[in-house]
């Protein structure tokens, strides 16, 4: 597991067309989430049973003020998938920081200092890498009750190990170079190396693995909402609205193809993104 | 190699004993088990009995070795609602999970493989291309929303195969398909970026000078070489599959371990989802172990 770098050579054309692509679906899921509240046409939890399941824009019979119809409580699907944007922006997002925290903590000691405190890193990774993360979030939640906050911190204490690989195999093979041993000479403090002299020459890694753990949180929080114990109902996460409808889906496939596709296109696009930086700053890790 | 061995089985074991820790601090995460246990009706001298009943009037350090001291010993304690020994809970289950991961690790090579190799040889064509499309698809596939799109297609509108339960080998040809979707991605870039390295070589520059067949490059001297990353971490994928099959046996009601978990951790039945965890985390490191090793027996410039 190490982090070379190497020469990208002439960029590939669907290669940047992916970046862009990517850039694009990450731009409008953004503004989604800020915006959420001035975008919704309606109320996302106004309940009314009168108009239940009105099918979607390209179905016959369907309802102009309601353009992606609504689901089984009669709560307007456009609304809520916005809604759930948010709601997926926010969890992938502050889960990141969480895991970053960590894992870059973590990894930059290790790399950095050698010896005795790597090996402890190694072993904290290897660890980690066993926990089986689906399950272990599921059980603390389930013994401890959902709640976003809950949430987002077990999240953040189960995926921090790729930026703790990353951050180790970089901070190692920055350290030893030139301008390292020049601040060294220069009497620099240890914190001032790290922090002014190791940290920004592994940022760009960094930034690089924060998207896809993005993407990869997104996606285990809709999976745990899906089995009940992610983001608390009556809030819309893309995973909770798949859950609720899954007793309609035999007559009426839409109303879990829209937010599954939806939780798809976010995920390819923060994945096609995080690709693109990866080309465009010429690193690639082998993990 | 035997002190690579024994270094290897040190830090297996150091992981196991930590994991062990870790779920049983995980299992007390919740404050009071026994006023969980007994209910929300329960009278103060209900979970007095609770507590006695199941040893948790002892103190925490106490239960802790002795946890410890007899899941050495493989004896996992009892479950709370079965009322049978957690071994025996999880042996039964056991064999569904284990056929569900070896079809979605099979499924996950076989499509993998061909498709790395063939990517690897027609370098940034068109099936380069559609070949990496499909391994981001396959990233962003959300695993349960593809298990119920099938169970769509495949169950209610074909009628091909069933959607749920374990009666016969059709019941795992779509859980085993969902599995290695999380596989595919992983396993075809590894064998697609080991083919580009292994084909770029001098072995096989001197393999073509030698005149020798196109296949035999291909498969005799490339494929040897690039296979061993596949192979190792095949294994490893195989350790995250069993881990992450809680999803899909949830989705098509497989009675497997991940079930057994998930109805355990909704009925609190804590002696159960901490000894899923711990076996769990044992079958990776066993599995990690078997890679290593797998990687040394391979590739002789590793033993050294």
């Amino acid at each position: 597991m190490s982090v070379v770098t190497v020469n990208a050579g002439p960029r590939r054309g669907w290669r940047s067309a992916g970046t862009w692509i990517g850039a694009f679906i990450v731009g409008i899921a953004l503004i989604c989430a800020i915006f959420a509240p001035l975008l919704v046409p309606h109320d996302p939890f106004a309940q009314d049973l009168d108009r239940r399941l009105l099918v979607p824009f390209w179905m016959e019979g369907h309802n102009p003020e309601f353009i992606l119809g609504t689901d089984q409580l009669g709560r307007d699907y456009l609304s809520r998938l916005i809604w759930g944007c948010r709601i997926s922006m926010l969890i992938g997002v502050t889960v990141t920081i969480v895991s970053g925290l960590i894992g870059i903590t973590i990894g930059v000691l290790g790399g950095f200092f050698g010896g005795r405190i790597d090996d402890a890193v190694l072993f904290a990774i290897t660890t980690r890498l066993s926990i089986p993360v689906v399950l272990v979030a599921l059980a603390v939640v389930g013994l401890l009750g959902t709640s976003m906050t809950l949430l987002v911190l077990t999240l953040g204490l189960l995926l921090w190990d790729r930026f703790a690989v990353v951050a180790r195999s970089t901070s190692m093979q920055v350290r030893n170079l030139d301008f390292v041993a020049a601040a060294w000479c220069a009497g620099c403090s240890r914190f001032r190396v790290l922090s002014r002299e190791v940290l920004p020459n592994i940022a760009s890694h960094l930034v690089v693995v924060a998207t896809l753990e993005i993407a990869l949180a997104i996606l285990l929080e809709a999976t745990l909402s899906f089995l009940g114990l992610g983001v608390p109902p009556p809030l819309p996460s893309w995973g909770l609205m798949i859950a609720e409808a899954k007793d309609y889906m035999f007559f009426s496939p839409w109303v879990i193809v829209i937010p599954g596709v939806a939780l798809f296109v976010l995920v390819l696009g923060i994945n096609l993104l995080g690709d693109g930086l990866r080309d465009a700053f010429g690193t690639r890790s082998r993990t | 190699m035997l002190q690579f061995l024994f270094r290897r089985l040190i830090v297996a074991l150091l992981v196991a004993a930590t994991v062990m820790t870790l779920a049983f601090i995980l299992t007390r995460l919740s404050g009071d088990l026994a006023t969980s246990i007994a209910g929300p009706n329960a009278t103060a001298a209900d979970i007095d009995a609770v507590r006695k009943a199941y040893g948790l009037d002892r103190p925490v350090l106490s239960q802790f070795f002795d946890w410890v001291g007899r899941a050495a010993t493989g004896d996992l304690g009892n479950s709370y609602f079965f009322q049978t020994r957690v071994s025996t809970l999880i042996a039964e289950r056991m064999p569904v999970t284990l056929t569900l991961g070896l079809t979605g690790l099979s499924i996950a090579l076989l499509v993998s493989l061909p498709m790395g190799i063939l990517a690897a040889v027609r370098e940034n064509t068109n099936f380069d291309r559609a070949v990496q499309m499909v391994a981001l698809i396959g990233q962003a596939m959300p695993s349960f929303w593809l298990g119920l799109l099938l169970m769509i297609v495949f169950g209610l509108t074909l009628g091909w195969l069933p959607i749920s339960g374990t009666g016969s080998w059709e019941h795992f040809v779509m859980p085993g398909i969902v599995l290695a979707f999380s596989a595919i991605p992983a396993l075809t870039r590894l064998t697609r970026a080991g083919m580009i390295q292994a084909m770029g070589s001098d072995y096989i520059r001197t393999a073509r000078a030698k005149g020798l067949s196109r296949a035999s490059i291909l498969l005799k001297h490339a494929l040897r070489n690039a296979a061993i990353p596949v192979v190792a971490i095949a294994a490893v994928q195989l350790g995250f599959m069993l881990g992450g099959s809680i999803v899909i046996e949830q989705v098509f009601a497989l009675h497997g371990v991940g079930f057994l978990a998930w109805e355990s951790i909704a009925k609190n039945d804590f002696p159960v989802v901490q000894a899923v965890v711990l076996v769990l985390a044992v079958i990776y490191v066993a599995l990690t172990m078997v890679s290593d090793l797998m990687n040394a027996v391979l590739d002789p410039r590793l033993r050294a």
